[in-house]
């Protein structure tokens, strides 16, 4: 697969895809797309430069291990619901602020909380299994 | 038309939330909790130095927290929250009652002995595969499965469950666990499967999944729903979860292979989630349809009892004798749910939770007795008692309760149970059950007799030269007996809360009333 078509396009084509990933996730709450599909996404882009630049540079392109990822986004989400607990109303509803930045209203829930958890989740164990079947194909 | 705005008024009235004391956070707290903090540890996932020194302390906490809530539930009654500010029966709700409370304080307080024995059985490879993180979430899935009061929501804690059962029997990667855990992923998915089968048809004959609107509900579609058809298929499903006869043959062809704690955990635990889906479904939502299968129930249980203790007598490794016992103590468990009585309901509930501690205690046992003796085979046995007499003590002690003999947690259920049968005229149950006791006694003798009394074979190390045993190992342990010890001494508490488990069950008003305040006021 290493051809240089393949090799010098998909950089251009994984930072695109991530980018996607997360436009997706963010218009999820109202119309087609969030956490999950956009985790997806994000972890096919990871996979694509894997299949292209071999697994060590995507490892060091996103730092953390895939599974810490992928905790770190259950940690998020199971926390989404705890907020509940200062509103005084059942765990895991969604609460709302409105902050005003540069005169825009920028709604913010933690039903965001819990979907860019679930975004994490995805990612961390795809790209966990993608990368491990990639590692095994080369030896 | 005076009717009609009065009908919107009292709908009004529906949507106005009161707001959730703190107290009812308990009712999901400990799920959280065990979600919470198994993310924290998969992120320490390398640092295996640290991982027994947060979950030992998160797993106490979690005892705290089903203790507190088994005192809250056992003050104002049945507790219910909704998520999501949804209402019911729309919003998945999480429903504890006292039966759900006592199951969930005993689990936790067994997860603990499992984490404090793991510290020691459970070497870097395996906690660097993970054993913590599965441990909290397979605590997660339990604890989800005790608590919650909707039917979907019960199937997907059993996956929570069962897929970090699948990651706990494969700790290490040896070829031995890999072939035990094809057989037990293979046919738990099939129970799985029936499982959720059954719910899609539930779900197309009552149009909800909340248990307290199906228990609703069951009363008027009685008559024209075929309900049979379903309750059967849920006994099917949870049967085979639980390894009751003829669906058993997963257990012991997977429960040895595993590390011993994960073995230990699983005897304690797993099969009890089963037995509680039965109580619940068959001895809650449906009893006129668990009065017609009470029969068919009632044979299965008595073969799984009689079986389960042959095959028990039948091994030579301790773990497989071990999870034969478990097999057979289901069997004694199925026999509550097939008299149905409030007397039979309460001796399944009070089994099913000595069954979670000793059984757990047993394998412990078992595997302080591999490390003094260095094997796991009856042959090659010997010299235990000379070696370590007070691990040997302990180790009677378990035995005991697990024959069922008096002073130990075994002997007040099995009494309440033999009781129950003779009390309908089902001589027989009360035979198999008492049989069983018998056969039990002659099995954990002769473990007793050849592994600890007989002397050591020749060319065995002496006690001086062995490893001395790891204090945690020996406290989980010692912490278990002591309960067993402590439930058979003293068994009016638990007996109490026992019955009045299985009042819950047989009258679910009080269940209805904790989901559906307002309904049930008018």
């Amino acid at each position: 697969m290493r051809t240089v078509i393949f090799r010098s396009i998909a950089p251009y084509l994984t930072s695109l895809m991530v980018l996607f990933s997360i436009f997706v996730l963010l218009r999820g709450h109202n119309e087609p797309g969030g956490g999950f599909i956009g985790g997806l996404i994000a972890a096919s882009a990871l996979a694509i430069y894997g299949i292209a630049c071999g697994v060590a540079p995507v490892r060091r392109a996103i730092y953390f291990h895939p599974m810490a990822i992928a905790a770190f986004g259950l940690f998020m989400s199971a926390m989404a619901g705890v907020l509940s607990i200062f509103a005084g109303v059942p765990y895991m509803s969604g609460l709302w602020i409105y902050p005003h930045l540069f005169g825009v209203e920028i709604p913010l829930s933690s039903v965001l909380v819990f979907d860019v958890g679930v975004y994490l989740v995805v990612v961390g164990a795809i790209s966990s299994i993608a990368l491990a079947l990639e590692e095994r194909d080369r030896d | 038309m005076a009717g009609k705005s009065e009908a919107l008024q009292d709908l009004s009235v529906a949507y106005v939330m009161q707001p959730v004391a703190a107290a009812d956070w308990l009712i999901v707290a400990p799920v959280i909790w065990c979600i919470l903090i198994g993310a924290v540890l998969l992120m320490l996932r390398k640092r295996t130095d640290l991982q027994p020194l947060i979950a030992i302390p998160a797993l106490a906490l979690l005892v705290l927290m089903t203790l507190g809530l088994l005192v809250h539930v056992f003050q104002s009654g049945t507790l219910s929250m909704t998520m999501g500010r949804w209402l019911p029966p729309f919003g998945i709700s999480f429903t504890v009652d006292l039966l759900g409370a006592f199951f969930a304080a005993t689990s936790a307080l067994v997860a603990l002995g499992a984490g404090i024995y793991g510290r020691s059985d459970v070497d870097d490879t395996g906690r660097r595969y993970g054993f913590y993180p599965f441990l909290m979430l397979i605590m997660a899935g339990i604890l989800g499965a005790f608590l919650t009061g909707d039917i979907f929501n019960l199937y997907v804690w059993f996956e929570v469950l069962l897929i970090s059962s699948f990651g706990l029997l494969v700790l290490g990667s040896e070829k031995k666990q890999l072939d035990g855990a094809v057989k037990y992923a293979f046919l738990n998915l099939i129970a799985t499967t029936l499982f959720l089968v059954a719910t899609g048809y539930l779900y197309g004959l009552f149009g909800t999944l909340n248990m307290a609107d199906i228990a609703i509900k069951a009363s008027e579609l009685r008559g024209t729903a075929p309900l049979m058809t379903l309750v059967t298929l849920y006994l099917l499903a949870f049967a085979m979860k639980a390894a009751a006869f003829p669906v058993n043959f997963w257990l012991p062809a997977s429960y040895h292979t595993p590390r011993l704690v994960v073995s230990a955990l699983f005897a304690g635990l797993l099969t009890k989630v089963g037995i509680y889906a039965l109580l619940r479904i068959l001895g809650m939502l449906f009893p006129f349809e668990r009065e017609e299968l009470s029969f068919l129930i009632a044979i299965a249980a008595a073969l799984t009892m009689i079986l389960g203790v042959m095959g028990a007598l039948a091994q030579n490794d301790i773990r497989r004798s071990l999870g034969f016992l478990v097999i057979s103590g289901i069997g004694v468990m199925m026999a509550g749910l097939a008299l149905g009585s409030p007397a039979g309901l309460s001796g399944a509930i009070l089994y099913a939770a000595h069954s979670m501690v000793v059984m757990t205690a047993l394998y412990f046992a078992a595997g302080v007795a591999a490390r003094l003796g260095g094997s796991f085979e009856l042959t090659s046995a010997g010299g235990l008692y000379t070696k370590n007499a007070a691990i040997a003590a302990m180790t009677l002690m378990l035995f005991l309760s697990v024959a069922g003999l008096p002073p130990f947690s075994g002997f007040w259920p099995k009494i309440m149970l033999v009781k129950a049968s003779l009390d309908i005229g089902a001589w027989w149950l009360a035979g198999a059950i008492l049989v069983t006791g018998l056969l039990t006694t002659i099995t954990v003798g002769r473990i007793w007799a050849l592994a600890y009394w007989r002397p050591a074979p020749a060319g065995d190390p002496d006690a001086a030269a062995l490893s001395p045993l790891p204090v945690g190992a020996t406290m989980a342990l010692a912490g278990l007996v002591a309960i067993t010890v402590a439930a058979g001494v003293w068994p009016e508490p638990v007996m109490a809360l026992a019955q009045d488990a299985a009042r819950g069950l047989l009258d679910p008003s009080a269940y209805v009333l904790s989901v559906f305040p307002v309904e049930a006021s008018q």
